[in-house]
């Protein structure tokens, strides 16, 4: 994961609640092996309207996407992040995301950033009277601010996850140093617990 | 020691680390269920980086969501599904994990085959790369989705790292009216609690109606679980789990039963432990439900009308009911027994274990469905499809006009080739009925089994009791 410590730009508003992963991305799109080339499929079905928010030119270019409540809810598909991630967005704004497509945000280096009900409400009006309007999502210090309309707020990201976003650390490398106390735990498991394969 | 609520005990014992100042807890996995479609670049991420699946023993793989449900001796025609089962194929036998191909004896979607297995088993904890993974926490466990990040590093440390979810406790008291089954409650849940209510929590579902269910109602009830926000669903292990689990292939045996039952009796939630949220729903409140819009938490009794827009206070729910009637293709204020539907869907890993098909036989005996009505009846696995045959329902649907076919998730998502074309409306008992989900354009009204029975018979939404 590489490493994410400010992200600046200009927004699309997503304008709806109840996002969920199947329209992020529908899934036959779900068919690839690959980790790439998702950018296509990122709310195809949506996108055949030409009217769609993504289609409006003056939005072209934007990194920041802002949705509405309950963002990413559905399936637990990482694909969701990755067409995002691979359409050019780097963090996602929301007043409340579902927890899977939260996690797998956090893995992915692409940063949620839950705000309140009215802070998004804001936002997503300034960013329509102004298209170009720049935000500016600070992880070391939790912000996220658009001078140019006057707003400004902090954002929650557990000390863990936050230090993952600065350093671009990999999660496995960073629990294999923990193997130590892994293989203790597995010495006092209970002893019925089931194996898999045929018995 | 201060009490504790179910899920609390069983998140106690799997602490490998426990986090310090704001860091994530690290939890052992018990049991890893591994499909074809989120599993793929876990795997590629362990070959990139040289890593190994640290416990094969405690990890299993099934083919489902890709799988046709005719024909299955033929290889699959969509060349990208077959790559995507062969992926998985091939990286099961280099890193020695166990699969259960398409027509092996023990395939199946994913959430039937754990428990009928007996891999599914009280105060575990359980994942897998898919969102109804809760559907375990009928059991007594924690059960939760994660995603291929995540996937891969289970395989690589059979850890997760996590943090602690709130806790949730829904009380369903009394008893359910007649006609009203395990899909009815958990629909009336969400229509309750709404698509958020249960984000960042695992739900504790309580109160006579849960008790009285079977393992199979309530491993319908805990599916959902996602569709309420939670990250998981659980019901307090009982005689009726003990019972259920008994002599089942992987579990424990002789003496061992023995001290597996006294641990297990030990972890419902102590008297007086506190729940961050508590919700209670009267069961007797809970008639058979459907779902009229085009999310989970869009539901209705089925006796009812449509509901109108105006009738949501909030704008931003009045905006998603309109737009979902535009979508669903439904006028406010029409009966639902009105809506005339053209394809029943009986399976998922919501219903498609072999009490719902019961259920569903029960209704279609002795009748028929409605002229032109496409219906489809899918067993869960090849262990519920062998059960099911030995029982003779497969001669009842068929006799019924019932199309009866191969274990899989079939049209619970478009992903093979049983879909809806754009417009069509389905009866479903699977469990979304997001715009799209069973195929671009198509309708989806989410019903207990024998509801959908009951429909595909008359040709609009109807109750078995409608039929008399
Ligand atoms: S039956 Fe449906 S919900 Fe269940 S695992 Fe398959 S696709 Fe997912």
């Amino acid at each position: 994961m590489k490493a994410v410590h400010i992200v600046t730009g200009t927004a699309v508003p997503l304008d709806r609640t109840d996002v969920d992963t199947d329209q992020i991305i529908p899934s036959d799109w779900l068919k690839r092996v690959e980790r790439t080339g998702f950018e296509k499929g990122l709310f195809s079905e949506w996108r055949d309207d030409r009217d769609f928010v993504l289609n409006q030119e003056q939005y072209a270019g934007a990194n920041i996407l802002i949705g509405g409540l309950n963002f990413g809810t559905g399936s637990s598909r990482e694909h969701a992040v990755w067409a995002i991630q691979q359409y050019g967005f780097d963090a996602v704004i929301s007043p409340r995301f579902a927890d899977i497509f939260r996690n797998n945000c956090t893995k992915n280096g692409l940063v949620p950033v839950t705000v309140d009900a009215d802070f998004n409400a804001a936002l997503m009006t300034a960013v329509r009277q102004d298209p170009d309007l720049e935000i500016t999502i600070d992880v070391a210090q939790l912000t996220v601010e658009a001078p140019a309309a006057g707003l400004e707020t902090t954002f929650p990201l557990d000390a863990s996850t936050q230090e993952r976003f600065l350093e671009g650390l990999d999660d496995i490398g960073l629990t294999l140093r923990l193997t130590a106390d892994i293989d203790d735990y597995e010495t006092h498991r209970r002893p019925w617990l089931p194996a898999t394969g045929p018995r | 020691m201060a009490p504790k609520t179910l899920s609390e005990k069983i998140w106690d014992r799997h602490l490998v680390t426990a986090g310090i100042e704001g860091a994530s807890d690290l939890l052992y996995i018990d049991l890893h269920l591994i499909h074809e479609v989120t599993s793929p670049q876990a795997f590629d991420g362990l070959r990139i980086s040289g890593r190994r699946v640290r416990r094969p023993d405690l990890t299993v793989a099934t083919e489902d969501h890709n799988v046709p449900t005719e024909n299955i001796d033929q290889p699959i025609a969509d060349e990208v599904s077959r790559k995507q089962i062969e992926t998985l194929r091939a990286n099961a036998a280099e890193f020695g994990v166990t699969n259960y191909p398409m027509g092996h004896p023990k395939q199946g979607v994913v959430h039937v085959i754990g428990p009928e297995q007996g891999l599914t088993q009280p105060g575990m904890t359980i994942v897998c790369g898919d969102s109804h993974t809760a559907t375990h926490g009928a059991f007594g466990s924690i059960a939760f989705g994660i995603g291929t990040s995540e996937v891969e590093h289970v395989l690589a440390t059979q850890t997760l790292p996590q943090s602690k979810p709130g806790t949730m406790a829904i009380t369903v008291d009394g008893e359910l009216p007649e006609g009203s089954s395990a899909k009815d409650v958990i629909l009336a849940i969400i229509g309750r609690i709404g698509t958020g209510g249960g984000i960042g929590k695992i739900i504790e579902y309580r109160g006579d109606v849960i008790r009285n269910l079977s393992m199979e109602g309530r491993m319908t009830v805990c599916n959902m679980s996602i569709e309420g926000g939670a990250k998981a669903g659980l019901i307090a292990p009982d005689e009726t789990t003990f019972a259920y689990l008994e002599g089942r292939e992987h579990s424990p045996t002789g003496a061992d039963w023995d001290g597996a039952v006294a641990d297990w009796l030990t972890l419902p939630t102590d008297p007086g432990a506190e729940f961050d949220e508590e919700v209670v729903l009267d069961g007797a409140d809970i008639p058979a439900h459907v779902s009229w819009g085009t999310n989970p938490a869009q539901v209705m009794p089925l006796h009812d009308v449509i509901p109108s827009p105006d009738s949501f206070d909030d704008p931003g729910l009045r905006d998603t009911a309109a737009r979902a009637l535009e979508y669903m293709g439904l006028t406010a204020n029409t009966p639902m027994r009105d809506v005339a539907v053209d394809t029943v869907f009986i399976g998922s890993c919501t219903n498609s274990r072999i009490e719902d098909l019961r259920a569903a036989a029960a209704v279609a005996e002795g009748r028929h469905v409605k002229d032109g009505m496409r219906t489809l009846v899918v067993p869960g696995s090849a262990q519920v499809k062998a059960q099911a045959e030995a029982e003779g329902l497969p001669e009842i649907f068929r006799a019924a006009g019932f199309d009866w076919r191969e274990p899989g998730c079939s049209m619970c998502l478009a992903m093979n080739p049983d879909k809806l074309q754009p417009g069509e409306r389905a009866a479903s008992t699977s469990n979304r009925n997001f715009e799209g989900r069973q195929g671009r354009g198509g309708r989806t009204h989410l019903v207990s089994p024998a509801v959908a029975a009951a429909t595909a018979i008359a040709g609009t939404f109807a109750t078995p009791a409608d039929l008399d």
